[in-house]
């Protein structure tokens, strides 16, 4: 079992622990509903040092990058980019943040479940560059300060105004004399910051968020804030065996440069089969991860994703079906325990996020 | 918290037994370790169900749970009131009991476990 640098925090806090990805992680700490909540409504930190962190240096960088991934690089800095990786079939090895530091040094965040894997397959593509990556997992801590309270809140913790940094950019701080990523990014649908650092930094500014009276939240409120802002998760939305145009990230995916699994999304993007839609239940129950879908008899997909929200009346899903039924309005059943619930596809806008563009 | 004078079972149901007619709901630990209740599936009055059947679930945010019958018998009635407000059971679990059935066989009581027998089952 692996363990965070915020560990004894959590137990400290009275956490509920859970293992995740092979680390004893809080699933919650005052309830999934309270911490979701606090998000929306004043802030939260969350610890998300389980996360992987690949380094990639030398003089290919970003052509290695941009060959890896599906989203394109440029030579900016400060911007911070959503992007898959896929295998040459066009499946999803993993999702990603890449964080581009100089034209020889690029910071690739991945999933903590993926994270062997994930690098075993970035040192399988370095061969043809003149590239070297680094799992420097190990090294990182990384919290998420988030909610609307986090713009008020972020000067006095981290004691630097960034509030200037847009969505989807980041800079270096200096934090007790180390070199912190402050980045305005997040995975909840709320403005706020994600910090990457050294174990001990990013352990202050924890101690230094929770004075300001943030609300720590476990991973099950991630997951509910993420899926309600129509947010991936991989083994949901997207994974070995579903594509990102099936999973409607294709605005992450750059048909116009070459990378791993280019022709084979190209060639998808043709004749699409399948696609990810949101659906509401037309009666109260919980539709979850990998229920079937039902058209009349015939199984046609299934949810990927489903919760009963905090302070939303209708239960939710994303489902992953059959295009030929994936009109708005169609109707169609969750098998729910052997019964069949009535459900109507929706869009899959379940929040209207607040980002600072 | 474990009621005495109660039955239960090992998937932490209880049953409390009045003639021929019995109450059944879940256990203290059960809501506790479920966490906040955002819903529950009720049986239909009238239902026969046997015992270990499946007469519904009990969800929180993350997860549900099936309830499995502890006995067999006729459903006559539903705590309907945990329909709109689930989260009683949290508040007290044994006061919100879930169904009300007319056992069609009571031997079956006497595989069911009492107050001391079910407490290794809460241990965590």
């Amino acid at each position: 079992m692996k363990y965070t640098a915020l560990y004894e925090k959590h137990l400290s806090l009275n956490a509920k622990m859970i293992e995740y990805a092979g680390f004893e992680m809080p699933l919650q700490y005052k309830g999934i509903s309270e911490e979701h909540l606090a998000v929306r409504h004043q802030f939260g930190i969350f610890d998300v040092s389980h996360m992987g962190e690949f380094l990639i240096e030398g003089k290919d960088a970003l052509p290695f990058v941009n060959y890896l991934i599906t989203n394109t690089i440029l030579e900016n800095f400060e911007k911070v980019t959503y992007s898959l990786m896929c295998d040459e079939n066009g499946f999803v090895v993993d999702d990603l943040l890449v964080y581009p530091i100089n034209h020889e040094k690029i910071l690739l965040v991945v999933n903590a479940g993926n994270t062997e894997k994930d690098f075993d397959w970035v040192v399988k593509q370095t061969k043809k560059f003149d590239v070297k990556a680094i799992n420097a997992s190990i090294e990182y801590s990384q919290i998420a300060i988030q909610g609307p309270q986090s713009i008020d809140k972020i000067k006095e913790i981290i004691g630097e105004d960034v509030t200037d940094l847009k969505f989807m950019t980041y800079r270096f701080v200096k934090i007790l004399g180390e070199d912190v990523i402050v980045s305005r990014t997040g995975y909840t649908g709320e403005d706020g910051f994600e910090v990457y650092g050294p174990h001990h930094i990013v352990t202050h500014i924890w101690d230094k968020t929770i004075e300001a009276g943030a609300q720590p939240c476990g991973l099950g409120a991630r997951d509910t804030l993420r899926f309600e802002a129509n947010l991936p998760l991989y083994g949901h939305e997207i994974s070995e065996t579903i594509n990102p145009i099936e999973a409607g990230l294709g605005f992450a995916v750059k048909l116009d440069k070459d990378f791993i699994g280019k022709e084979a999304l190209a060639l998808y993007k043709q004749d699409p089969k399948r696609k990810i839609v949101g659906l509401e239940l037309l009666e109260r129950n919980i539709p979850r991860a990998d229920y079937e879908v039902y058209h009349h008899d015939e199984v046609i997909g299934h949810v990927t994703t489903g919760y009963l929200l905090p302070e939303v009346e209708t239960p939710l899903a994303l489902v992953l079906i059959d295009k030929l039924y994936s009109e708005l309005g169609t109707l169609l059943h969750v098998k729910i325990r052997n019964k069949l619930v009535l459900g109507r596809i929706r869009n899959r806008k379940f929040y209207d996020k607040n980002y600072k563009k | 918290m474990i009621l005495e004078g109660l039955r239960y079972q090992e998937s932490h149901e209880w049953i409390k037994v009045e003639g021929n007619v019995g109450l059944i709901g879940i256990s203290d630990f059960a809501q506790h370790t479920l966490g906040s209740i955002v819903f529950i599936e009720l049986p239909k009055v009238g239902q026969t169900l046997k015992k270990g059947d499946t007469f519904g679930a009990v969800e929180s945010v993350k997860a549900a749970s099936d309830l499995y019958m502890p006995v067999s018998g006729k459903v006559i009635e539903i705590n309907e009131s945990l329909e709109d407000t689930p989260e009683a059971i949290n508040d007290d679990a044994y006061a919100n009991w879930i169904l009300k059935v007319e056992l069609s066989n009571p031997e079956e009581l006497n595989s069911l476990l009492d107050s001391k027998q079910y407490e290794p089952f809460t241990e965590e």
